[in-house]
């Protein structure tokens, strides 16, 4: 599903921010992506949906070698792919539902309003259906983005630090609704420093937890 | 070329709402509307300009093609008498369909400009004046030089062709500058249109980063932006055109501001040809907003 070979990822000015990192998340596995920051995570995550091309190694996007693919390709790929980020970001001039429905909107498709509201009942956001973005609080932003991420029922759910900036009780309401979609088979990574969200996830689903450390990827569990 | 019609078609009719994603911006849109607007009106002048002195070419071509002078001079006492002789040389000339003297009347109201209203023709050496009008393809004016000066030595041809000429030269390089006018407000319009468009692009980054984290593709990107871009465009030149056309409607007659203002409105079917007027900036706006669009997707990661 997504494979890395060997990738190495550096930007222009500074040495490699990542090396020799070899992963791969098979289908319906459950993974978290730990580590200090600024140690690689997001570039990690951006790897991932193909928002980066690595500057060595191998990344496979669902069989397929990014370098070798075209931003058509890349797009395909991402109605593939949910991402949320912590610093969610959203079309401010239309409604949540509205933003919620976006990657429909773009590939072409459409949806029943009611599985719409079946969505949103399922973030908590029914009554935030209307609002506009800058209305909701940090919680119901992550919310509205992780619904936004699943509406394209995508194979993949990649989530950055989506906990970073709500308390610990939305924390754990967020990710009760990644595991739910891991149980429906979906392939959900999360890059996130909140040990105790890890230990709370630990004790639901079976996660592997990956560290970076040292511009690699090490995998971890022994000290969780 | 017709892969660009159905763009432009396919544009025109295409998913409208995929226009929402692009929040309104009030700066670029009065920009755009302004300029293409202001652009079809001069364009509408340019166009009137370029089509009237084609006309007006045309016109001087024929009437001074069509018509020649021939000049009498001769001492006192012979001047009827080769005119006469002139007038027999026209009448077997092929080519003349008619000749006439010009009258006293006629030939004081000629040199009016120069003399005033009380010229004493009569006490004056002024030369006979015979109007030759043309048929066909007219007359081999060589031959008939050479047969005046056997049959009247104090007759001089003047075909006009030394009048014609640079006037009807003059014409065509107006005619020229007309089109020129043209096709440099399409550019200027094309380079404001780009400005614009580069300006909300680049106030929209953040709206890109969003569709392209959805799935959205460039062409979708940028469709939504050229549709948003080509439409202005079209409205702005729409207004423009019509208001152009009403000044032209509205330009004085021919009684009060002469042949020329008159002669720059359009005739005919010429009426048609402003209302291609938003069209072209439909289209320039496309292309333009199109290669914005591209050019700033390839650059943002």
């Amino acid at each position: 599903m997504i494979e890395f070979e060997e990738v190495s990822y550096g930007y222009s000015r500074g040495g490699a921010l990542l090396s020799d990192v070899s992963l791969k998340l098979a289908p319906g596995s459950f993974h978290f992506l730990t580590g200090p920051s600024g140690a690689g995570k997001t570039t990690l995550i951006k790897l991932c949906y193909g928002a980066l091309v690595p500057t060595q190694g191998r990344a496979e996007l669902f069989g397929t070698d990014v370098r070798h693919m075209t931003r058509d390709d890349v797009a395909e790929t991402r109605r593939r792919i949910g991402v949320v980020h912590q610093d969610v970001q959203f079309l401010d001039h239309m409604t949540v539902v509205e933003n919620v429905a976006l990657p429909l909107m773009v590939s072409g498709r459409t949806t029943e309003m009611q599985d719409l509201s079946d969505l949103m009942s399922w973030v908590g956001l029914t009554g935030q259906m209307e609002a506009l973005p800058p209305e909701l609080s940090g919680g119901e932003r992550q919310r509205a983005a992780l619904a936004r991420a699943v509406i394209m029922s995508p194979e993949v759910i990649l989530a950055d630090e989506p906990t970073g900036n709500v308390d610990w009780e939305m924390s754990i309401r967020l990710l009760t609704l990644l595991i739910e979609l891991n149980r429906m088979g979906k392939t959900v990574m999360i890059a996130t420093h909140d040990m105790n969200l890890i230990r709370q996830a630990k004790a639901q689903v079976q996660a592997r937890v990956l560290r970076i450390s040292n511009h690699r990827v090490q995998l971890a569990g022994a000290d969780l | 070329m017709i892969g660009r019609v159905q763009s432009l078609l396919t544009l025109m009719t295409g998913d409208a709402q995929a226009d929402r994603v692009v929040p309104p911006t009030g700066f670029t849109a009065r920009l755009t509307v302004f300029a293409s607007g202001a652009m079809a009106f001069l364009a509408v002048f340019a166009l009137a300009l370029s089509l009237a002195t084609g006309r007006l070419a045309e016109q001087w071509g024929d009437a001074l093609a069509q018509s020649s002078t021939i000049r009498v001079s001769a001492p006192e006492g012979q001047v009827d008498q080769q005119v006469i002789a002139v007038l027999d040389v026209l009448t077997t000339t092929p080519g003349v369909a008619d000749a006439r003297v010009l009258s006293d009347e006629e030939q004081r109201a000629l040199l009016e400009p120069w003399f005033g209203p009380d010229l004493p023709l009569d006490t004056l050496p002024v030369p006979r004046l015979i109007e030759v009008i043309e048929e066909g393809d007219g007359y081999d004016a060589e031959g008939l030089r050479q047969r005046l000066a056997g049959e009247a030595p104090g007759a001089v041809l003047d075909d006009h062709a030394r009048w014609r000429e640079p006037l009807v030269r003059a014409a065509n390089r107006l005619r020229g500058l007309g089109a020129i006018s043209i096709a440099l407000i399409a550019a200027t319009t094309a380079a404001i249109i780009t400005l614009a468009a580069n300006a909300a692009l680049a106030a929209n980054a953040q709206v890109i980063h969003v569709l392209r984290l959805v799935g959205a593709r460039d062409s979708y990107i940028a469709g939504a932006f050229v549709r948003r871009f080509t439409l202005r465009a079209m409205v702005g030149a729409t207004a423009g055109m019509v208001i152009g056309v009403l000044a032209i409607l509205l330009l004085p007659s021919a009684d009060i501001g002469g042949q020329f203002l008159t002669g720059l409105g359009f005739r005919g079917w010429h009426w048609a040809l402003p209302f291609a007027i938003p069209i072209l900036a439909a289209a320039v706006a496309f292309a333009a907003t199109r290669q914005a669009a591209n050019s700033t997707l390839r650059e943002l990661t």
